[in-house]
C-alpha cells in the first residue's frame, strides 16, 4: 500500500505515545466486552465492532482541539469512547440500560454527546456525510473555527450524497475533515468488487478537495495527517479528505460470518500490521515503558472496562414512561 | 478464577446451535482474539473468539452437539496458575441474560398518546388575534415572505437555503427581496441536491443556527425524505432528548396545474405518520405568516407544505407586530349544525365553497381548517361533530391511507354514538396525476364531490 508512512524516528514523547497505547487498548478491551456481552444476550441487534481499526480515531482524536466536531456512522464505539466518552455510559448503552448514553433508547448505532462533541451514532449508510458538513457550516456561519470530523467507510464512498456533500463543502469552503475508514470490505464485499477506482481519496480532486492516502494502522501517521488536514481547515481552505487505510479484525457486525476473505488474511493484518502491537514495539524498544509498565496499563484498563461492563449490567431498564418522552423539544436541548 | 466459556448468541435472533467444530482442545493456551469453535446458527456458521486468555481445562459439550442453548457452558477457561482441579469453584450458574418484560405488568399501553383523548374534547377555539385588529389584505406569498423576512430579522442563525432562493428570489418568488436585505451568508442558493442540502440543513440545526430549508417543491424531497425523518425526526429521541433538530422544511405541495404524475403530488398524510416532525399545512395568508413564524421558532424539525395554486390569492392578515398561531389548534373557518367538514390546505377552497352553496339548499355546514396535522387538533373535530353528528373530510392526497381515514376512525373511538351516517372522506383519486386536462380535473377531488358527500351523510 502506498499509504503514508512515518518513517522517520517517532517526534512525540514517552507519555503520548503511552497515551495512545492506553486508549487504543481501552477501545480493544472494551470492543472484546461487548462482543461478549453480545454472546451473553446481553447486547441485542446490531453491534459493529471497531477493533482492528482503533489507530484511525485515536490518531485523530489527538489531532483534534477542543470544541471539534466528530459525527460517524453505526461502528462508532471507537469513536465515542476516543473522544472521552464514558465507557460506562457507552456500555450502558449498548445493553439498552437507563444510565446509557441515550436512556437505552438509541442503541450501539445510536449515540449522542453534547459535551464531547460527538454528534452519532448514524446507521444509514453515507446520511452522516452531509451531517457532518451541516455541523461544519454551522461553524463557518458563527466563525468559531472549529473542524469537524466526518467519518465514513469505503462503502458509503460509492453513495451519492456524500459527493452531493464534497461538491457543497468545497464550494462553500466548509471546516471539514472527511475522513474515509477504508476497511476494505463493505460488508461482505471487497472494495475491489464494489469500487471501480481503488484510491477513494482521489475522488477529492473533481471538487477540488485535498486528499491523500495514510496507514491507518499507523497511529503516528494518523497523527500527523490529521495535523494537516484539520490545519487545512481551520486556516479557511476548506474541506480536506483522508482516505486511511485500515483493517476490521471482527465480521461486519455481529451475525457475519465473515466467509468472503480467508482466516489467513485476517491472522497477517493481526500478526504483522496490528496498531496497538506497533506502539507496544515502540514504547518497548525506545526504552520509554518496561514490560511491568505495560502490563500495569492492560490491567487498568482491564478494570475500567469490567466495570463499564458491571455498570451496564447493573443499570436498570429504562423506565416504561420513556417510551414517550424525547419526541418533540420544548425547547432545542443543544442550546437550551 | 476459572471462567466458563458460554455458549455464544451470535445473531440477533439466535436462541440455539450446533457447536460445530472445536479448533481448541483441553490444554491448549488461547489469547484473546483465538478462534476456538465454530458454531453455526440457523443462519450460517460463525467462527468463536476467545475474550480472554488462559488455559481450556475443559470442554463441556462435544463437537457437532446440536441444539445448544445460548449461555449454555461449553468450556471452562483457567486463568495463569489454576489447574483443571479448579473447575468446581466456577460458577455452573449461567449469567442472566437480558430479561424479557414483554409480558410485565407495567408495559406501556399499546394505545398511541393520541388516541387517549378526554372524554368532553377540550376544543380551544379563541381568536388567533384580538378583535378589533387592524387588517391588512395580502397574499399568502407575501404572508410567507414577510414571515421569513420577520423572523430572519428577530434572529441571526435563520438562514434559508435552497435551489434558486436568492439571485433567482424563489422559483416561487416566496424568497423576494430577503438576498438584499440579509446578504448571500444566509440567503444561500444551493446545487440542485435535495439529499446534500436536506443532510447539511440538519446538521446546521445540531450546530445552533435555524435553518429554513426551501425545497423548490415537496416532490423534490423525496431525495431528502431519509434525511427528514431518519436524520432530523428521530434524534431527539435516539440522543435521550441530548439533541433536537430546530430546522424548517418547506415548499409548495400537492397538484398545481397540468404538471403530470411526478410534479402532482400531496405529501401531508406521508409525513404526519412520523413522530418527531411537525406538519403543517396552511390555507391562508393570515395561518400561513403565523404558522411559519411559529415553525422557524419551534425547537422541532416541521414540515411546512404549502400550495402553489394558493400562493396568489389573497386573504386579510392582521397588522401586528409580532403575530404567530400555535401548532395543534384547529381553526372553525364557519360554523353550522348539520355537517362538520373537515380539510386543510388547498381542500379548504372546496369545503368553503361546497359550504356556501349548501347554505343556498338550506344544509348549514361547519368547516374546520385542521391547519397541523401533526400535532392534529382531533377535539376541535370531535366537539363539532357531536353538534351535527356527520362528518366528511377533505383532501388533495391519496385515499390509502389519507388524513380523512385517521380522522374517520378517531371519529369511530371517541364519537361513536354521534354519528348518525358513516364518515365520507374525498380525497383525490388512487391514480397518478394524468396530464390530459380533464382527466386531471377528475383525479383530484372537488366542491361537486364534497357536496355530494355532504348529501349522503345528510339523506337530503
Amino acid at each position: 500500500m502506498a499509504a503514508r508512512k512515518s518513517t522517520k524516528k517517532p517526534n512525540v514523547s514517552a507519555e503520548e505515545l503511552k497515551q495512545y497505547y492506553r486508549d487504543m487498548l481501552l477501545i480493544r478491551r472494551f470492543e472484546e466486552k461487548a462482543g461478549q456481552l453480545y454472546g451473553m444476550g446481553l447486547i441485542g441487534g446490531f453491534c459493529h465492532l471497531y477493533i482492528g481499526q482503533e489507530a484511525v480515531v485515536v490518531g485523530l482524536e489527538a489531532a483534534a482541539e477542543e470544541g471539534d466536531k466528530r459525527v460517524t456512522t453505526y461502528r462508532d464505539h471507537g469513536h465515542m469512547l476516543a473522544c472521552g466518552m464514558d465507557p460506562k455510559g457507552v456500555m450502558a448503552e449498548l445493553t439498552g440500560r437507563e444510565d446509557g448514553y441515550s436512556r437505552g433508547k438509541g442503541g450501539s448505532m445510536h449515540m449522542f454527546s453534547t459535551d464531547k462533541h460527538f454528534y452519532g451514532g448514524h446507521g444509514i449508510v453515507g446520511a452522516n456525510v452531509p451531517l457532518g458538513a451541516g455541523l461544519a457550516f454551522a461553524d463557518k456561519y458563527l466563525e468559531n473555527n472549529r473542524v469537524t470530523f466526518t467519518y465514513f467507510g469505503d462503502g458509503a464512498a460509492n453513495q451519492g450524497q456524500v459527493y452531493e456533500t464534497f461538491n457543497m463543502s468545497a464550494l462553500w469552503q466548509l471546516p471539514v475533515v472527511f475522513v474515509i475508514e477504508n476497511n476494505q470490505y463493505a460488508m461482505g464485499t471487497s472494495q475491489q468488487r464494489s469500487t471501480s477506482s481503488p484510491d477513494i481519496y482521489h475522488r477529492g480532486e473533481a471538487f477540488g478537495i485535498p486528499g491523500e492516502m495514510v496507514d491507518g494502522m499507523d497511529v503516528l501517521a494518523v497523527k500527523e495527517a490529521g495535523d494537516k488536514a484539520v490545519a487545512h481547515c481551520r486556516s479557511g481552505k476548506g474541506p480536506y479528505i483522508l482516505e486511511i487505510k485500515t483493517y476490521r479484525y471482527r465480521g461486519h457486525s455481529m451475525s457475519d460470518p465473515a466467509k468472503y476473505r480467508t482466516r489467513e488474511e485476517v491472522q497477517k493484518m493481526r500478526e504483522e500490521k496490528d496498531a496497538i502491537e506497533h506502539v507496544r514495539d515502540l514504547l518497548i524498544s525506545g526504552g520509554h515503558a518496561s514490560e511491568e509498565d505495560l502490563k500495569a496499563i492492560d490491567k487498568e484498563i482491564k478494570d475500567v472496562v469490567n466495570g463499564s461492563a458491571d455498570f451496564a449490567k447493573d443499570s436498570p431498564e429504562p423506565a416504561t414512561d420513556e417510551l414517550w418522552t424525547d419526541i418533540i423539544a420544548d425547547v432545542a436541548p443543544q442550546n437550551a | 478464577m476459572a471462567t466458563e466459556i458460554l455458549m455464544p448468541a451470535l445473531s440477533p435472533t439466535m436462541e440455539e446451535g450446533t457447536l460445530a467444530k472445536w479448533l481448541v482442545k483441553e490444554g491448549d493456551t488461547v489469547n484473546a482474539g483465538d478462534i476456538m469453535a465454530e458454531i453455526e446458527t440457523d443462519k450460517a456458521t460463525m467462527e468463536f473468539e476467545a475474550v480472554d486468555e488462559g488455559t481450556i481445562g475443559k470442554i463441556l459439550i462435544e463437537d457437532g452437539t446440536e441444539g445448544v442453548k445460548v449461555n449454555t457452558p461449553i468450556a471452562v477457561l483457567l486463568e495463569e496458575g489454576e489447574s483443571a482441579d479448579d473447575i468446581d469453584t466456577a460458577s455452573s450458574a449461567p449469567p442472566p441474560a437480558a430479561k424479557d418484560d414483554s409480558d410485565e405488568a407495567d408495559a406501556p399501553k399499546s394505545a398511541p398518546a393520541e388516541a387517549k383523548a378526554p372524554a368532553t374534547p377540550k376544543s380551544d377555539t379563541s381568536p388567533d388575534w384580538p378583535e378589533g385588529t387592524e387588517m391588512q389584505s395580502m397574499t399568502v406569498r407575501e404572508a410567507l415572505n414577510t414571515a421569513m423576512a420577520e423572523e430572519m430579522r428577530r434572529d441571526d442563525t435563520v438562514f434559508v437555503m435552497g435551489e434558486e432562493v436568492a439571485e433567482y428570489e424563489g422559483a416561487y418568488k416566496i424568497t423576494q427581496n430577503l438576498l438584499d436585505e440579509f446578504g448571500a451568508k444566509r440567503v444561500i442558493d444551493t446545487p440542485i441536491t435535495e439529499h446534500g442540502f436536506a443532510g447539511i440543513g440538519v446538521g446546521a440545526s445540531w450546530g445552533g443556527l435555524r435553518p429554513v430549508v426551501e425545497f423548490m417543491t415537496w416532490n423534490f424531497a423525496m431525495q431528502a425524505i431519509d434525511q427528514i425523518i431518519n436524520s432530523a425526526a428521530k434524534t431527539l429521541y435516539m440522543s435521550g432528548g441530548q439533541m433536537g433538530s430546530p430546522i424548517v422544511f418547506r415548499g409548495p405541495n400537492g397538484a398545481a396545474a397540468r404538471v403530470g404524475a411526478q410534479h402532482s403530488q400531496d405529501y401531508a398524510a406521508w409525513y404526519a405518520q412520523v413522530p418527531g416532525l411537525r406538519v403543517v399545512q396552511p390555507y391562508s395568508a393570515a395561518c400561513a405568516k403565523g404558522l411559519l413564524k411559529s415553525a422557524i421558532r419551534d425547537p422541532n424539525p416541521v414540515v411546512f407544505l404549502e400550495n402553489e395554486i394558493l400562493y396568489g390569492k389573497s386573504f386579510e392578515v392582521p397588522k401586528m407586530d409580532d403575530f404567530t398561531i400555535p401548532f395543534g389548534k384547529a381553526k372553525i373557518w364557519r360554523e353550522g349544525s348539520d355537517v362538520t367538514i373537515v380539510s386543510f390546505g388547498i381542500g379548504m377552497t372546496y369545503a368553503l365553497e361546497a359550504a356556501e352553496k349548501l347554505a343556498e339548499d338550506g344544509i348549514d355546514a361547519e368547516v374546520i381548517d385542521l391547519r397541523t396535522l401533526r400535532p392534529m387538533d382531533t377535539d376541535t373535530v370531535i366537539k363539532s361533530v357531536m353538534k351535527t353528528n356527520r362528518c366528511v373530510t377533505v383532501e388533495e392526497g391519496w385515499p390509502v391511507p389519507s388524513i380523512g381515514s385517521y380522522i374517520s376512525s378517531v371519529l369511530m373511538q371517541k364519537a361513536f354514538d354521534y354519528l348518525d351516517a358513516p364518515v365520507i372522506n374525498c380525497t383525490g383519486k388512487d391514480v397518478p396525476m394524468p396530464y390530459a386536462a380533464n382527466l386531471e380535473k377528475l383525479a383530484l377531488t372537488s366542491t361537486t364531490e364534497v357536496i355530494d358527500a355532504v348529501r349522503q351523510v345528510t339523506y337530503r
